[in-house]
């Protein structure tokens, strides 16, 4: 397994968001500030890393028939368990948090990379997976959030300090004082939108990326030949 | 492997399985429980502490409110637990819980009354509101609760416990309604029941 492809797979190629589509429910849900998709990106990458070593460790022994109940299950519980542990151990960060951790198991990215790549490959491979969907992920959801924050209220960061301790006080930015703010891009519409232009935005960086490979390198270069 | 392939594909294997690995996930969930249920209560007894002091004001009570609770009925029929405030002896404030439902679950207020029922202060102590959204009742995310400090059902009258909305007094948040008109109706609640119950409240012995 390419270690490197991996990673660039989850955090372009294959985005959870910007490419498989996948997870939609927690980025429109959470997105409204750049905050709240960073916490709940952070969230489901500690669950999805997880549930990737587990499902990669257990793959000979789920038949293929029963999978899909087996995954469930078992990333239901991890998510049960994740939620009780941060009650008991973080109990501010859990505070902050919390309110995303049961969404987590809605998000049909973790269920997807469970049955496209974790029961196909090795413990660590889907480990790394796990990580570069993950990041992929976060980036996606804080950077929808930022744009919507930052357009509906004026904000970048607001309250980081409460998810990230203190010390990121630092990342909260006033950029618009006295703002009115934009309430529509608060609300769920937006975070079609916004999704909606991201999306353009990234097929045309793409396609204008390959038109430039094409006139520069002859078609004898390595053609991007990957499994989907 | 090529044994375990073809256990796999018997039909007895499927279900066993599947038991199996509910029966080990259950396992490792109560595992999880009994490792994180003193660490929970014990985190959330501190929480309710430091919500009973915010509710009142600094120095408003001299005794430990843990301490000297009360059992009432509640408007649902569930026993609520009342904590009082004394200084130097005399109750002069109550503090408890109340909850009305929001958009997602139920939202826990407790509120601080003072002895002649005027609000002392609320905090929403449990939600499942949308993050970003219905969230602002919390008081680290908005002043937003602080307007019902000094607030009794005389005034604003009764009919003007509502959010602007509905013709009342209170503020609604952009995009949110269901969530702060769940938070004034439950402190609407715990005011008239802290009338209903008042010389009870005051005059039992603490147990």
């Amino acid at each position: 397994m390419n270690y490197r492809q991996i990673m660039k797979d989850g955090l372009w190629d294959q985005n959870v968001v910007f490419s498989q589509m996948l997870g939609m429910c927690p980025t429109m849900a959470v997105t409204t500030s750049g905050t709240n998709g960073l916490g709940m990106g952070l969230a489901t990458m500690a669950v999805l890393i997880c549930s990737n070593m587990i499902i990669a460790a257990i793959r000979d022994f789920v038949s293929p028939q029963v999978r899909i109940p087996v995954y469930i299950v078992l990333i239901a519980t991890l998510v049960t368990i994740v939620d009780m542990s941060l009650n008991a151990w973080m109990h501010d960060l859990y505070r902050v948090l919390g309110l995303f951790i049961a969404l987590i198991v809605v998000n049909c990215a973790v269920l997807g990379r469970a049955e496209a790549f974790a029961s196909r490959n090795s413990v660590i491979a889907s480990a790394l997976d796990g990580l570069g969907m993950g990041l992929g992920f976060t980036i996606a959801l804080t950077l929808i959030g930022l744009i919507r924050e930052l357009i509906g209220a004026g904000t970048l960061f607001s309250q980081a300090s409460l998810l990230l301790g203190p010390n990121f006080a630092f990342l909260e930015t006033t950029v618009l004082p006295n703002y009115g703010g934009v309430l529509m891009m608060i609300l769920p519409p937006a975070g079609f939108l916004v999704l909606g232009l991201l999306l353009a935005a990234k097929r045309l960086y793409e396609r204008h990326a390959a038109r430039t490979a094409e006139t520069v390198s002859q078609p004898a270069a390595t053609p991007a030949v990957g499994c989907h | 492997m090529s044994t375990l392939a073809e256990w796999r594909d018997r039909l007895s294997y499927q279900p066993l399985s599947l038991g199996f690995i509910a029966l080990a996930t259950s396992a490792a969930l109560v595992l999880a429980n009994q490792m994180t249920r003193p660490k929970i209560v014990e985190a959330e007894e501190r929480d309710l502490q430091t919500s009973l002091t915010e509710v009142l004001p600094a120095g408003y009570a001299d005794n430990n409110l843990l301490k000297d609770t009360i059992s009432l009925a509640g408007d649902d029929g569930k026993p609520l637990t009342i904590y009082r405030a004394r200084k130097a002896g005399a109750v002069n404030g109550v503090v408890f819980r109340t909850s009305s439902r929001g958009y997602a679950g139920d939202v826990v207020v407790l509120i601080g009354i003072d002895a002649q029922g005027t609000m002392l202060g609320a905090r929403v102590i449990k939600h499942q509101e949308t993050p970003g959204l219905g969230d602002k009742i919390e008081v680290a995310k908005s002043k937003w609760i602080r307007a019902f400090e000094g607030k009794s059902l005389e005034s604003p009258p009764a009919e003007k416990w509502a959010v602007k909305k509905d013709g009342g007094v209170f503020d609604q948040f952009a995009g949110a309604t269901i969530t702060p008109r769940a938070v004034v109706k439950a402190v609407k609640q715990g005011m008239t029941f802290y009338a209903a119950h008042r010389e009870e409240i005051l005059a039992a012995n603490s147990n």
